[in-house]
């Protein structure tokens, strides 16, 4: 596994980067000078929060949401930008504890606060029990939804809101899966939800 | 996204002082994130009142307090809530998703802007975005657009079922300045759009919303809400109706009835009260009475099929709450 999907487009894009920041171009090299101004769009703010158990501290435009600073800053990229407006689901994770979306959250509003996303569900090679019952139940085609689903399932779980199918479709109305795999998710979520194990 | 400067208020006062005609509160997020990154808002400073403490709910003589930052999940399970006034508990499960109501704020809930297509798309105009670039939802795209209290300058339905609720039940708001703080009839709070639909609420620059009082009405245990929506979950709603009614034996002695998904503002309709009162439960009186519903109701190309469609969840919303059916 030398070379990943995602590290292949890494380093394109980084190459297309250092080939615009040349001299012919000065104007792109600038604006990303360091400044001390105190007008909108030159502050960061600092965000110390931790992240599936790790405590991170971030220096952040205040515009960049968890969503991005969890997957352009931290490399946690198991949380989707799917509609990046509040609308699908795929960005889920929990805020100390309750599922929240990411893409809606400002990073700068999790200072000292605890974040967990679908790679602190796993302890060790021991997947999470929803986890394990979306590979069971094939609760997925395309899987870009899969990591938001499974966030929300886990949340909906400890909940107390997995007591009966209809109760499940309507707690995990918040996830959209666009290649249609409702039923098999909905099947994951009741076995999880009854396998007696802690998720 | 706009560039802006951003600084967290410690309380309200100092949420207040930092206020300026071009600065927006944060508090959960899922209004104004969401127009920021589709450039329909633009402020150049964000004020984070998420530490402000201003949450849980309260019960005294004047009724039933809410704290504005409360989230939707936490007032929709709260004791004082679902006993007392099940159609606000109600209203705010039928709303959105669980990640966003454990998210946004009741004050927020209450301030969220529309979702008209020509509001939220900036390449559009759109008077209540612009003022004076017009409307094309007049002759476009108006299937979820409004019926009651429209103009030929914006039809845009307002989004919230909490406030369809609470304005049955005759809720007050409560807001800070930096003069001090004062009390708004949530019937006087929304404004209809006229020729000024930018102007939607009467909280005036840098006012922050504390809380929500709902006052006493004993008999709101009986009262429930009812969301028809193109699906069945996580839906803005068609047409909607938070009602509570005052029952002895079968005879109705009053009655409080508004409406969501129809009216520029939420609609309280109190000549279908008035014509519940003093019937005998039935669907024939449940009709009768919701026949004034969509009086006045100025329909566009697409969305006609709403004055049919209000005045059916009224009666449903009755029926199923009173246990009638016939």
């Amino acid at each position: 596994m030398g070379l990943t999907r995602r590290g292949f487009f890494g380093a394109a894009a980084a190459s297309a980067s250092l080939a615009v920041a040349t001299p012919d171009h000065p104007m792109l090299t600038t604006l990303t000078a360091p400044s001390i101004s105190t007008t909108p769009g030159d502050t960061t703010v600092s965000v110390s929060c931790t992240i599936n158990g790790t405590a991170q501290t971030l220096s952040i435009d205040p515009r960049v949401t968890l969503l991005d600073a969890l997957r352009e800053r931290l490399d946690l990229t198991g949380t989707k930008k799917g509609c990046d407006r509040g609308q699908c689901g795929a960005c889920t994770v929990h805020v100390d504890g309750r599922r929240v979306l990411s893409c809606l959250t400002l990073a700068a509003t999790v200072d000292g606060r605890q974040v967990t996303t679908v790679e602190g569900l796993a302890s060790g090679n021991t997947l999470n029990p929803v986890q394990k019952a979306f590979m069971d139940n094939d609760g997925m085609q395309c899987g870009f939804c899969t990591s938001g689903q499974v966030m929300s399932a886990v949340a909906l779980i400890r909940e107390g809101h997995a007591g009966s199918a209809d109760e499940i479709r309507e707690w995990m109305s918040g996830n959209i899966c666009r290649c249609g795999c409702y039923s098999n998710i909905v099947d994951a979520v009741i076995q999880a939800g009854t396998s007696g194990k802690a998720v | 996204m706009r560039p802006y400067t951003y600084a967290t208020a410690a309380t309200p006062s100092q949420a207040v002082g930092l206020a300026t005609n071009a600065s927006a509160y944060l508090a959960g997020g899922t209004t104004l994130v969401d127009l920021m990154k589709l450039d329909v808002m633009g402020p150049s400073s964000v004020i984070d009142i998420n530490a402000l403490a201003l949450t849980g709910t309260t019960v005294d003589s004047a009724g039933l307090h809410i704290g504005a930052l409360s989230r939707m999940s936490d007032v929709a399970t709260d004791p004082n809530v679902t006993k007392a006034f099940p159609v606000i508990a109600q209203a705010l499960v039928a709303s959105a998703s669980p990640q966003i109501r454990n998210m946004a704020s009741i004050g927020g809930n209450l301030l969220q802007r529309t979702r008209c297509d020509y509001f939220r798309d900036v390449h559009t105009p759109c008077n209540k975005r612009q003022a004076g670039s017009g409307c094309p939802a007049q002759q476009g795209a108006n299937r979820t657009h409004a019926i009651l209290g429209t103009s030929t300058s914006c039809a845009a339905t307002h989004p919230s079922d909490l406030a369809v609720a609470l304005m049955a039940l005759d809720a007050v708001l409560t807001v800070q300045s930096g003069t001090g703080s004062r009390q708004i009839a949530l019937a006087d709070f929304y404004q209809l759009p006229g020729s000024t639909p930018s102007i939607e609420n009467t909280l005036k620059i840098g006012e922050l919303i504390t809380s929500v009082t709902v006052p006493p009405l004993a008999w709101a245990t009986k009262s429930s809400y009812l969301k028809v929506r193109d699906r069945t979950s996580y839906e803005f709603a068609l047409s909607s109706a938070a009602i509570a009614v005052q029952t002895s034996g079968s005879m109705i002695g009053a009655a409080r009835v508004a409406v969501g998904g129809v009216g520029t503002i939420p609609w309280r309709l109190p000549s279908v009260e008035s014509a519940l009162a003093g019937t005998t439960a039935g669907i024939a009186n449940f009709t009768k009475a919701a026949a004034n519903a969509a009086t006045g109701a100025k329909t566009l190309s697409e969305n006609a099929f709403k004055v049919t469609l209000v005045q059916r969840v009224i009666v449903r919303a009755l029926s199923e709450l009173l246990g009638v059916t016939s």
